[in-house]
C-alpha cells in the first residue's frame, strides 16, 4: 500500500491530445481478426502483458511464474510483463497507446474502461469466437494446457465481460467489499454485532464511538484520533447505496440517473454523520487499515482484495509496531438497507486482449490470456488476497478446498482476515451486482464517489449544506464529469483545454465543406426557383 | 503529435530534473514580512485543520502536474508546506522553478499524519529564496523531527543497509515494482534504521538521485538531501544521495 495516494501520472497530460487522434486516426482502424487456420509455431512472437497488482510482491512474483510456465509450453512466445499498481494508470496508459497504435496484447483492466476503449475501431478483440474454438478456444484440442471450459468460467463473472453482445474481456479474479470491523470496540460499547450489518447499525454504533472525555480523548480508545467509520472506495459506497434503495443510477445504454431525491437523502445523512466526526473517507483522511489496526476505527470498509492489510496481526501493515492495538476483527458483507434482500457489488480485474495487424500474434495473445484462468495461476493469485478464482474448476478443486479449510491456521497464507473474506464473496456470488457498462460509465462512477467526498469535505469545512449545496453539487458534477454529453466519454474529468491543432484543421475542414455544401444547394435551388419562375 | 508528444516529455523531463536539481544554496534579498491577510507560519502551525489558510511561500521542488492541479513543495524561512493537487494551468507550472514566491489560499488539512494545503489555489508575487537544506540528521528519531516536517533537509554520515532483499534498494516498498517505480531504501544511524524513498514523480528514473540510489551498495556511507516528507511517520523523499 504504501501511499499510493499522492502517485499520479504524468501521461495523462497526454490524454486529450491522445483521445483527439484516437478519433482522427480510428476512421478505418484494424482489420477485425479472424482466428487463423493453424497457430503457426514456426514464428517467434512477443508479447506485452501489462498486469496490475495490489503492491503486493507474492502477486508479481506469481504473474512472473505463469508467464515461465507458460514460455515452457510455448517456447515460441515471448512475454513482457509490465507492472501497474492502479487500474487508472493502465486506463490512461491504454488510451494514450491507442493514438500510438502501441496498446499491450494483452491487459488486465476494468469493463468500464474497455467501453472507452471501443471508441476505436476493432481496438479490442471480441472473444466469444475465441472462447467457441475447437482448436484454440477454452478447452480446445490444441491448447497446451489444462484451461477451463466455457462453462467452468462462474457465468456471473463471465456476464460481466459482456456488453455491447460481445465477450470483450475474461474475468480473471474477483473480489467485493467488506466491511472490516473492530469487534471489540463495538462490544464494548454495548452493542451486539447483528447478522447481517444494517447502515442504521453502522451509523448508530459509530455515533456513540465518538463520546470524549473533557480532555479530547476518545472514551472507546484513550486516544485523540478516531473515525469511528471509513470508506475506502466512495464510489462504491454510493453505488450500492442506490442500489440497496432500489434508486437510479444510469440505464444499460448510458442515460444518467443518479441525481435523484435518493442521493440527495443519501448525502444529508453522510454530511450529518461526517459533522460529527462519525465518518470520513480514504481520500480525506487515510487508509481504513492504518486507523483499523491503530484502534482508531470501528468499520473500515475496503475491497476483500485488502484483506491482508487489516487486523491486529495482519500479514502487511503500513504501521508501526508501536501503533498497533490488540482487537479481534470481524469480515462482514458491505451494510444493507434490507437485511432480507442483501446485494453488493461484484468488482476485479479482467483481462482484455488488443487487435494487432497479426492475427498470429493476436492468437499467441489469447493463449497467455487463456493460461491464466488455469488453476496454477488462479489458485495461486487468489491466495495472496481476499480474491475468489473466477472459475469453478478452480474454486472446487481440492487444493484450492483445501486453503479454504486451513482459516486461521497461521497469519500469512491461511491468514482469518483474508480467508473469510474470500468465503464472504463465495457464500453471496448471487447477491452481486455491477453496474451498467457504457461510454462514459468510467466517468459516472468518478462522480458518484465524488458527491461523498465533497458533502465531507465541505461538513467539515462548516459549510452549509442545504438544498441549494446539492443543486450546485449536482451541477458542478455534471460539469465536471460531463455527464451531460450523452455516452461522450469523458475520460476523466472535464477542462480538458484547447482542442489540438489536428483536431481543429480537422473539424475546420468539416466546416468549411459543410458551408460549401449549403452554398452549392442554396445556389442550385435559387437556379431551379428562377428556372420555374422563368418557365411560369 | 509527434512534436507536441515530443515537447511534452522534455518538459516532464526538465520538470522532474528541476525537483531534483536543488542544491542548497540560499539566494535570499527577500524578507519574510507578510502581505496582508497573509498568515504568519506560526498562525498556519496554529491553525486547525479543515480551516482556510492564506500563505506566502517560495517554491522549492515541483512534484507533479496533471489535469490542471500541480503538487508542490514551498517553504518560507520559517518552515515548509505541501501544495497537494494546487489548481494550475500547465503554463503556469511552467513558471513555478525554485525560489519562485507564490501566495497560495487553500485548506489545511492531514492525510497520514502529512500535513498539506489541499483545494488550493495560488498566484505568483515577486520575490525568490531557495531555502538551504537543514541538517536534521542529530533529530531523526526524536519528537522534534516533525517540526520540520516538509522541509528540505540533509542527513549526513548514515550507513546504508539491507533493503530486505539482500540489496540496497528495492523498487516499491515489497521488491513489486520495477524500473519508474519508487525506490525504497534502508539507513541507519547509531543502530537505528529509518527507510527513506526516492518518489519517482519527484525523482523519477533519469535523474542522478535515482541512478545513484540504485548504485548504493550495502555498508557504504552517505550524505543526503531532500524533503521531509509524511506518511505513518517520517518518510523522506530524497533528492540527493552523495557516497562518501
Amino acid at each position: 500500500m504504501k501511499n499510493v495516494r499522492k502517485k499520479l501520472c504524468l501521461l495523462l497530460a497526454l490524454l486529450t491530445a491522445a483521445l483527439s487522434l484516437t478519433g482522427c486516426h480510428g476512421s478505418r482502424g484494424l482489420e477485425a481478426f479472424q482466428i487463423p487456420e493453424a497457430f503457426d509455431t514456426s514464428r517467434d512472437y512477443e508479447i506485452t502483458f501489462w498486469a496490475k497488482n495490489d503492491t503486493n510482491k507474492t502477486q508479481t512474483d506469481i504473474y512472473k511464474k505463469a508467464i515461465a510456465d507458460f514460455q515452457e509450453l510455448y517456447p515460441n512466445i515471448t512475454v513482457n510483463l509490465r507492472l501497474y499498481t492502479d487500474y487508472g494508470k493502465i486506463y490512461n496508459d491504454v488510451i494514450t497507446n491507442i493514438a500510438t497504435g502501441t496498446t499491450p496484447n494483452v491487459c488486465i483492466t476494468y469493463p468500464d474502461h474497455i467501453a472507452t476503449y471501443l471508441t476505436g475501431i476493432n481496438i479490442v478483440v471480441p472473444l466469444e469466437e475465441l472462447f467457441a474454438d475447437s482448436r484454440y478456444g477454452l478447452g480446445g484440442s490444441e491448447v497446451r494446457f489444462d484451461g477451463p471450459a466455457q462453462e467452468e468460467i462462474i457465468p456471473q463473472f463471465l456476464d460481466e465481460c459482456a456488453f455491447n453482445e460481445h465477450y470483450y474481456a475474461v474475468p480473471f479474479m474477483r473480489s467485493t467489499e467488506a466491511c472490516y470491523v473492530n469487534k471489540t470496540y463495538v462490544e464494548t460499547l454495548g452493542y451486539t454485532l447483528p447478522e447481517t450489518l444494517t447502515w442504521d447499525f453502522i451509523w448508530e454504533v459509530s455515533e456513540a464511538a465518538t463520546a470524549q472525555d473533557s480532555e479530547g480523548n476518545y472514551l472507546i480508545n484513550g486516544q485523540k484520533v478516531l473515525i469511528p467509520f471509513i470508506y475506502k472506495s466512495t464510489d462504491n459506497m454510493m453505488i450500492q447505496m442506490l442500489k440497496q434503495k432500489g434508486a437510479g443510477y444510469s440505464t444499460a445504454d448510458g442515460e444518467i440517473l443518479i441525481f435523484n431525491d435518493t442521493t440527495e437523502e443519501l448525502l444529508y445523512t453522510v454530511a450529518e454523520h461526517a459533522g460529527t466526526g462519525a465518518f470520513s473517507t480514504f481520500k480525506i483522511s487515510s487508509y481504513p487499515a492504518n486507523f483499523l489496526n491503530a484502534g482508531q476505527c470501528v468499520f473500515a470498509i475496503d475491497s476483500t482484495a485488502g484483506a491482508t492489510w487489516m487486523g491486529t496481526h495482519d500479514p502487511l501493515s503500513d504501521i508501526s509496531e508501536e501503533a498497533l492495538v490488540e482487537f479481534e476483527t470481524a469480515v462482514y458483507p458491505v451494510p444493507q438497507f434490507d437485511p432480507d434482500a442483501p446485494q453488493m457489488i461484484s468488482q476485479g480485474p479482467s483481462v482484455c486482449i488488443f487487435n494487432k495487424a497479426d492475427d498470429q500474434e493476436v492468437l499467441a495473445s489469447w493463449l497467455f490470456a487463456q493460461y491464466l484462468l488455469t488453476n496454477e495461476v488462479q489458485i495461486a493469485y487468489a491466495e495472496t488476497e481476499g480474491y475468489v478464482p473466477v472459475t469453478s474448476k478452480a474454486q472446487g478443486s481440492a487444493e484450492y478446498q483445501d486453503y479454504l479449510s486451513r482459516c486461521g491456521e497461521d497469519n500469512s497464507t491461511y491468514y482469518d482476515v483474508k480467508i473469510k473474506a474470500s468465503r464472504l464473496l463465495l457464500e453471496h456470488v448471487d447477491e452481486t451486482f455491477v453496474t451498467p457498462v457504457f461510454n462514459g460509465s468510467a466517468s459516472l462512477r468518478d462522480a458518484a464517489g465524488q458527491m461523498i467526498e465533497n458533502v465531507t469535505k465541505s461538513v467539515k469545512r462548516k459549510e452549509t449544506i442545504d438544498d441549494a449545496y446539492m443543486e450546485k453539487l449536482f451541477a458542478d458534477v455534471t460539469s465536471l464529469y460531463r455527464l451531460d454529453q450523452g455516452g461522450q466519454e469523458a475520460a476523466g474529468r472535464a477542462d480538458l483545454g484547447p482542442l489540438p491543432a489536428t483536431a481543429v484543421v480537422l473539424l475546420s475542414a468539416l466546416g468549411i465543406t459543410w458551408v460549401l455544401i449549403g452554398a452549392y444547394a442554396a445556389r442550385e435551388a435559387l437556379k431551379k426557383r428562377k428556372n420555374k419562375q422563368n418557365h411560369h | 503529435m509527434k512534436k507536441c508528444l515530443l515537447a511534452t516529455l522534455v518538459l516532464t523531463l526538465v520538470l522532474a530534473l528541476t525537483g531534483c536539481g536543488n542544491d542548497s544554496s540560499s539566494n535570499n534579498g527577500d524578507t519574510d514580512a507578510k502581505s496582508e491577510g497573509v498568515m504568519t507560519y506560526a498562525e498556519y502551525v496554529a491553525a486547525d485543520l479543515d480551516t482556510q489558510v492564506v500563505i506566502e511561500a517560495y517554491v522549492q521542488a515541483k512534484q507533479s502536474w496533471w489535469e490542471n492541479q500541480a503538487t508542490v513543495y514551498a517553504q518560507d524561512h520559517d518552515g515548509a508546506y505541501f501544495l497537494y493537487n494546487m489548481a494550475c494551468s500547465e503554463e503556469d507550472y511552467a513558471k513555478l522553478t525554485p525560489g519562485t514566491k507564490i501566495k497560495v489560499t487553500g485548506y489545511k488539512a492531514e492525510w497520514s499524519g502529512e500535513v498539506e494545503i489541499i483545494d488550493a489555489t495560488f498566484e505568483i508575487e515577486d520575490g525568490n529564496y531557495v531555502a538551504p537544506a537543514l541538517d536534521v540528521t542529530s533529530l531523526l528519531g526524536t519528537d522534534d523531527l516533525i517540526a520540520h516536517q516538509n522541509e528540505f533537509v540533509s542527513f549526513k554520515g548514515m550507513t546504508v543497509e539491507d533493503a530486505g532483499n539482500g540489496s540496497a534498494f528495492m523498487y516499491n516498498w515489497d521488491g513489486s515494482g520495477e524500473e519508474g517505480s519508487d525506490l525504497y531504501f534502508n539507513v541507519s544511524l547509531n543502530g537505528n534504521t529509518y527507510t527513506f524513498t526516492v518518489e519517482s514523480y519527484l525523482c523519477g528514473p533519469e535523474t542522478d538521485v535515482y541512478q545513484a540510489v540504485k548504485a548504493l551498495e550495502i555498508g557504504q556511507t552517505v550524505d543526503m538531501e531532500g524533503f521531509l516528507y509524511w506518511y505513518e511517520g517520517v518518510n523522506p523523499h530524497i533528492t540527493s544521495v552523495t557516497v562518501k
